[in-house]
């Protein structure tokens, strides 16, 4: 099976996020990179694949010289080649990345696509929908079990309040959710054999973006809240609180 | 400004977030119409117009009667074409999330998930989303047509305003799917989803294990909440992974949000800190979780919970 796994770099989740001075950016100097969490759940899912039915696993990435830490991480989970499109920064509209991705996905004539179900840090949730479109493919996305059968794909996929199961035929596009599987961490042997891997790198001319961030704003602080009680004794004054002064109840 | 307002419905069941999205579109004074496409009741008419929406459209046919993404996606977007709305409104919901970027692609319109914020701010669109899991928010800026919105449950609350009902059937040709809707496995009793609940009863490490839950449960059942839970609930295994708050987990913005046995690492600040009033019961003054709560009690929570659960129902006789 020919597998491609789309992955971002993101900031770790404990990191605090500053902006600049003028908060039109967010201030990167002191973040510690990680592969998207949610990527995780793809690159295990594909080498997973590639071991039960053979083939190959490609990882790809759009952005900065940095994002190359995240993909190797993904090579040493068990991916065999990797390609850097290369940019100076990461787009803030998804369509223009999804744009990016989708001519290099087009050439690999891949049988299963792999993406987190969102990242981290723009939180978009849309390129495993957006690819669909773009590829006129079948893309399931929140998948949290998945089987394949021949070309034949069943999928569970979260929805509120619920699951619900979804069948396509390869070729596919599968977000992953966390449940799908149990990611891997790389082996020494991985890592060694990661560090082999020559990371192709190609260049990219993005569209114009239609969708752009103005500026940043830290989210409206809190009051500082009320210490009702040390025991169960204030439970009755609790309630009267959340009655009468927030009334919430 | 014109709108089109996707209105999502499931098991013969307006959702909430159709009327929420409702409210807003009658409150940013816009031209608006909803459009409903597959198993839509008749009467879905008449719900909306009391919430003010005086055209509702349709698209019917015997095949829509399963949910396809791609086919759903191909059906809006023929209709957005049709209609040319300026914004198509979403709930930032499961289907919000799916159907929108498809839709964004087929059209070549921009997409701003999950706002928090959506105003009219000098004859412009102002939208305001949280990202880094709500560490900061992002002011946008968009061009294209149209601007595709989702909106987070709960934000804006529905208000009723009634107005007379109007219909209209669109005939759309239904396109093939490729990828369709077998089977909808619900949770094991229909539960409310916590995205989408008011008021959210949650629990952590400190439940100590599965067996101490009916305690969240008897105090979600009383106050008609949803129950959420802690990734080390969730990854010990005491609760399914479709209940955890946090940066990798659900987002929820409820009017009151109750965290028992939580210490509020930052992963479960970051899905829960917008919501309206938050209470925590933990015995740990120094909990991180007491930094974002606006009422606590520093006690153990087997005696607190159940005391609460007391009182509720001395309240509810
Ligand atoms: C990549 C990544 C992603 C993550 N994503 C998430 C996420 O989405 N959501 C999430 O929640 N976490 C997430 N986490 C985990 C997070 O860092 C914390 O480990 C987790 O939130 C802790 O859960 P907890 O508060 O239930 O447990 P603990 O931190 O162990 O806290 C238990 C609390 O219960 C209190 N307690 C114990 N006994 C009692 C008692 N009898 N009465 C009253 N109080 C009591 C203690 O004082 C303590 O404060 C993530 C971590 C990583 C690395
Ligand atoms: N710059 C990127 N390069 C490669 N894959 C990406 C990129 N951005 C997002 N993705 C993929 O798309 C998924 C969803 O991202 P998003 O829609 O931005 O929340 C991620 O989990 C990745 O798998």
């Amino acid at each position: 099976m020919n597998i491609a796994v789309c992955v971002k770099q993101t900031p770790d989740t404990e990191a605090r996020i500053k902006l600049t001075e003028d908060r039109s950016q967010v201030d990167e100097s002191d973040i510690n990179f990680i592969l998207n969490p949610y990527d995780e759940f793809a690159v295990e899912e594909a080498v997973k694949l590639k071991e039960n039915n053979g083939g190959e696993v490609t990882v790809i990435s759009l952005g900065p010289d940095r994002v190359t830490t995240a993909m190797r991480t993904a090579l040493a989970m068990g991916a065999d080649k990797a390609i850097h499109l290369k940019t100076d920064r990461h787009p803030d509209d998804p369509l223009v990345t999804a744009k990016a991705l989708a001519e290099v996905l087009k050439e690999g004539n891949y049988d299963l696509i792999f993406l987190g179900k969102q990242t981290i840090d723009d939180d978009h949730n849309q390129m495993p929908s957006i690819l669909g479109s773009l590829l006129d493919m079948p893309a399931v996305t929140v998948v949290i079990k998945l089987e394949i059968e021949g070309d034949k794909v069943k999928a569970e996929r979260e929805i509120d309040g619920g699951h619900e199961i979804v069948e396509c035929s390869l070729p596919a596009i599968i977000g992953a959710q966390r449940g799908l599987n149990e990611p891997r961490y790389p082996s020494l042997k991985g890592i060694m054999r990661a560090k082999k891997i020559q990371i192709e790198e190609r260049p990219v001319t993005l569209e114009t973006e239609q969708l752009k961030v103005a500026s940043y704003d830290y989210p409206p602080p809190k009051e500082p809240g009320k210490i009702v009680g040390d025991s169960a004794d204030a439970v009755p004054e609790l309630l009267r609180l959340l009655r009468e002064e927030a009334k919430v109840l | 400004m014109k709108i089109l307002i996707y209105g999502e419905h499931r098991d013969g069941q307006i959702r909430k977030i159709t009327l929420e999205n409702i409210t807003l579109a009658r409150n940013l004074g816009a031209e608006f119409e909803v459009l409903f496409i597959g198993n839509a009741a008749d009467d879905f008419k008449d719900q909306v117009a009391k919430y003010g929406a005086g055209k509702a459209l349709f698209v019917r046919d015997e095949k829509l009667k399963t949910y396809s993404p791609d086919g759903y996606a191909k059906i809006l977007m023929r209709v957005v074409k049709d209609r040319q709305p300026d914004v198509l409104l979403m709930g930032a919901t499961a289907t919000g999330k799916d159907l929108g970027p498809r839709v964004s692609a087929l059209l070549n319109a921009p997409m701003a998930t999950d706002c928090v914020q959506v105003e009219m701010e000098n004859g412009q669109l102002k939208l305001v989303r949280p990202m880094y899991a709500g560490k900061v928010r992002a002011n946008l800026e968009m061009n294209g047509q149209p601007k595709i919105v989702t909106v987070r449950p709960n934000v804006y609350q529905a208000s009723e305003q009634p107005t007379a009902a109007q219909a209209e059937e669109l005939s759309v040709e239904v396109p093939d799917f490729k990828a369709i809707v077998k089977e909808i496995v619900s949770g094991a009793k229909e539960k409310l989803d916590v995205t989408e609940a008011d008021i959210i009863v949650s629990g952590g490490r400190g439940m100590k294990g599965p067996e101490n839950w009916h305690l969240i449960e008897e105090l979600a059942d009383l106050l008609g909440a949803a129950t959420g839970a802690s990734r080390a609930a969730v990854d010990a295994g005491w609760r399914p992974h479709d209940e955890q708050v946090g940066q990798t987990g659900k987002t929820v913005s409820p009017t009151l949000y109750i965290a028992v046995g939580i210490s509020g690492a930052i992963q479960h600040l970051a899905g829960m800190s917008s919501s309206k009033y938050i209470v925590a019961i933990n015995k740990d003054p120094e909990a991180p979780i007491f930094k974002v709560a606006d009422y606590g009690i520093v006690a153990d929570l087997f005696e607190v919970v159940p005391r609460m659960i007391d009182e509720l129902k001395k309240m509810k006789n």
